[in-house]
């Protein structure tokens, strides 16, 4: 059986940022460019020059702690997965910034199935930076770090260029870093960590980034997409950001839709819209969807019947236990097994644990242990309970939340496929039985 | 002031002894790994509480202020969803 991870991953798509990028023609529903707007995708990184032609220079009133108001009015939340208020943090930090801050724009994009982030990079690197230039200036950071993920080739080369194309013009200075692969990399104590002693492992230090961060002064890690939206609501303000926005949760946000669409890829909608919508935007599913993984590897299983009208809006998720997460809508094909699909996920966070905590090391070990003998309908008597109890004991127990992402999304598989593992523990799986025929 | 025990789980290598101590208020995992129970550590293991911050090999066991807790340290109050919310730096 081909596996989701498989089918799902960019990496086997075309993987120019452009073509995993490009919005479907047909649709006009649910898509709403607003970081997205301007040239054609396949024309490549927007230049300087034609930034400034269509979005004008930054507003010298955005350029001082007196944004930081309309920030918070705008509702703007962070768009790593973490989903923070976006204004509060900057306060936070510009607080404590009187030794002089650091803003570190969060490129390292370490989720599998999401491409986002990479693409925004590569295709609107100075949305980006004028973003990071008003975080900076808000906090009153004299340095702006941009931190890039090294597997994502396109997103560096065209964030260094664009770096390069307004170095004289920018009074913070803005440095690249390329941050090593790796699926924690991200995490915002690893690159406080990679930044201070090229160690890119989370850190169990007491003080937080923004306390005591690079070079031991405080600083701002923010997702590059944050810092996007940012750069519009400095032009056009907090009442125009939220303007779009079909429930709770206003304005625009970057998915990553992949699984069995016509065509998947990154898009940018309205909070709010549901996944039959995404989906029909997607140009249709080419297979029945079963399952549907929400937010990421730190999001979770949701089944497609619950989700389908369910709006994309961080609240109903949250009340739906779920998470926006990354803005991942990863679609599991309904013929594929959803316990090999979650022993996929849980092995590969196994494989990608920083191996500094015991509870993830063994935890997730042995939760991936468990799950591949599931998997393979050969479990051991206890497999079952066992993974229900160590996903109940593992969250919060390590120097960062991989472990809890790992343990959340085994309970949310648990939950969504509870017949299928059933099944498996008792050595009737449909899909081994039928791939064997 | 009531303080609470905190485990540094990059230090922390499952010696255990924290747990032999303390039982009312640390448990170990399959794998040897303590589990601290959450909130404010009452008054009457506050002797003991100390004497295993004192044997632990590796100073990976801490008595702190409650406030000083950092999610993602033995934060297993945490709601599912909370907990799920700080990769990536927002």
């Amino acid at each position: 059986m081909k596996a989701m991870l498989e089918t799902a991953a960019p990496a086997s798509r075309p993987t120019t940022a452009a073509a995993a990028f490009e919005p479907s023609r047909s649709a006009g529903t649910a898509l709403t460019p607003r970081l997205l707007a301007g040239p054609r995708f396949d024309a490549g990184p927007e230049s300087w020059a034609q930034h400034r032609a269509r979005l004008g220079d930054l507003p010298a009133a955005s350029l001082h702690s007196g944004i930081i108001p309309s920030i918070e009015r705008s509702g703007l939340i962070g768009r790593g997965g973490a989903g923070f208020p976006v204004g509060r943090k900057w306060r936070s930090v510009a607080e404590r910034s009187r030794r002089g801050a650091v803003v570190v724009a969060n490129g390292a994009e370490g989720e599998p199935h999401s491409a986002k982030d990479r693409a925004l990079m590569h295709l609107r690197p100075h949305l980006i930076i004028d973003g990071g230039v008003i975080a900076a200036r808000a906090i009153g950071a004299e340095e702006l770090v941009i931190y890039v993920g090294s597997e994502h080739g396109d997103a560096v080369r065209s964030m260094s260029r664009a770096i390069a194309e307004r170095a004289h013009r920018d009074p913070a200075a803005i440095r690249l870093v390329v941050a090593p692969p790796g699926y924690v990399s991200g995490e915002s104590t690893a690159v406080v960590h990679y930044l201070n002693a090229r160690d890119a492992r989370p850190t169990s230090v007491l003080e937080r980034p923004f306390e005591r961060g690079v070079g031991s002064r405080p600083t701002l890690v923010q997702n590059v997409e944050s810092l996007a939206h940012a750069a519009l609501i400095a032009r056009f303000g907090d009442a125009w950001y939220r303007e779009p926005g079909r429930g709770r949760t206003r304005g625009t946000a970057l998915v990553t839709v992949s699984g069995p669409v016509r065509a998947p890829g990154v898009r940018e909608v309205e909070y709010g819209v549901s996944l039959a919508q995404l989906v029909a935007t997607s140009e249709g599913a080419t297979a029945e969807i079963g399952a549907v993984l929400v937010g990421g590897y730190f999001g979770g299983w949701a089944s497609v019947r619950d989700l389908w009208e369910l709006p994309l809006d961080p609240v109903d998720l949250a009340e739906a236990g779920l998470g926006f997460g990354c803005g991942l809508i990863g679609l599991l094909d309904a013929g594929q097994c959803g316990v090999e699909a979650t022993e996929q996920i849980v092995r590969y966070m196994a494989a990608e644990s920083a191996r500094q905590c015991g509870p993830c090391i063994f935890g997730l070990g042995a939760m991936a242990a468990a799950l591949a003998r599931l998997a393979s309908c050969q479990p051991a008597r206890d497999d079952l309970e066992n993974l229900a109890r160590w996903s109940a004991q593992i969250a919060g127990r390590g120097a960062c939340h991989h472990p809890d992402g790992a343990a959340a999304l085994l309970t949310s598989g648990l939950r969504v496929f509870r017949e299928e593992f059933d099944r498996h523990q008792h050595r009737r799986c449909a899909h081994s039985a039928a791939r064997e025929r | 002031m009531g303080l609470s025990l905190q485990v540094d789980p990059v230090r922390c290598e499952g010696f255990g002894m924290c747990a032999e101590l303390l039982p009312e208020a640390i448990e170990l995992d399959d794998w040897g790994y303590p589990i601290v129970r959450d909130g404010i550590l009452p008054e009457h293991l506050r002797e003991l509480a100390e004497r295993a911050v004192e044997v632990c090999p590796v100073l990976a066991l801490r008595l702190v202020s409650p406030e000083r807790v950092r999610s993602g340290l033995q934060s297993r109050a945490l709601a599912p969803h909370t907990a799920l919310r700080s990769h990536g730096g927002g």
